[in-house]
């Protein structure tokens, strides 16, 4: 089962982590990303690409099952502006045995941050912004899953 | 067959494209030598500079064609929506 969903509104992380549960497979892993708070920043603009975000999302959990032996895979990811502390995104697997689920909720994250169409825009506490350049260190995560 | 009509293309831009640009889509025609995506952006920098400004350096920026990410050899043959971003950073 793959969930896959963009939106400005919160998400329940309990709640979506209790579904991929239900699914049986004993082993469940998931990850939330939250608006980290330093250097003075107020929030995040989170922008995307409406006609191809969801297509993304939903290769990125192909890829996955693919490559793992999983029942479910939830993403869910945010857009609009977001405060220091709110959820951005929720990355949740569920599978019979532990190391396929974390692993494929690693690659799904290491993907998020490569070739998912999100960009973020830091917003300062004294109102200056600046889009946030993409890192080196996420793109050679990504390639580590390569092979 | 569509032969007389000119080649066009819907082109949608994000993030500080978009910004920098001051909109965030229009459609483009351009003349048939225009085969792939780096020649449609090279056709864009001679009609007007203000491509020139914001497609400067080619390594900031990626592309989808209909939605799909491909690289500036790409041809463009019937797609209907090239996207013009900055590298992405979701997650």
């Amino acid at each position: 089962m793959i969930k896959v969903s963009v939106m400005e509104s919160d998400f329940d992380a309990g709640a979506e982590i209790k579904n991929l549960s239900a699914l049986g497979g004993g082993a469940v892993t998931s990850f939330v990303g939250q608006v980290r708070g330093d250097g003075a920043l107020d929030a995040l603009e989170l922008e995307h690409y409406p006609a191809m975000t969801e297509k993304a999302l939903r290769k990125i959990a192909d890829e996955a099952l693919e490559k793992w032996d999983l029942h479910g895979i939830t993403i869910i990811h945010r857009v609009g502006r977001l405060r220091v502390g709110e959820q951005i995104v929720l990355a949740c697997t569920c599978s019979d045995h532990r190391q396929a689920s974390i692993e494929a909720c690693s690659y799904i994250m290491d993907q998020l941050k490569t070739v998912a169409p999100f960009w973020k825009k830091e917003i300062k506490q004294d109102g200056s912004e600046s889009w946030v350049e993409e890192r080196q260190s996420d793109l050679d995560a990504a390639k580590g899953w390569e092979n | 067959m569509t032969k007389e009509m000119p080649n066009q293309i819907n082109i949608v831009y994000f993030a500080w494209v978009k910004e920098r640009l001051g909109r965030d889509q229009e459609v483009i025609e351009f003349p048939e030598l225009v085969e792939n995506i780096g020649q449609l952006v090279e056709h864009l920098q001679n009609c007007d500079p203000a491509y020139r400004n914001v497609f400067t350096d080619l390594k900031k920026l990626r592309f989808a064609l209909d939605q799909d990410f491909v690289g500036l050899d790409a041809a463009l043959r019937d797609a209907e929506e090239l996207a013009i971003f900055p590298p992405v950073t979701g997650g």
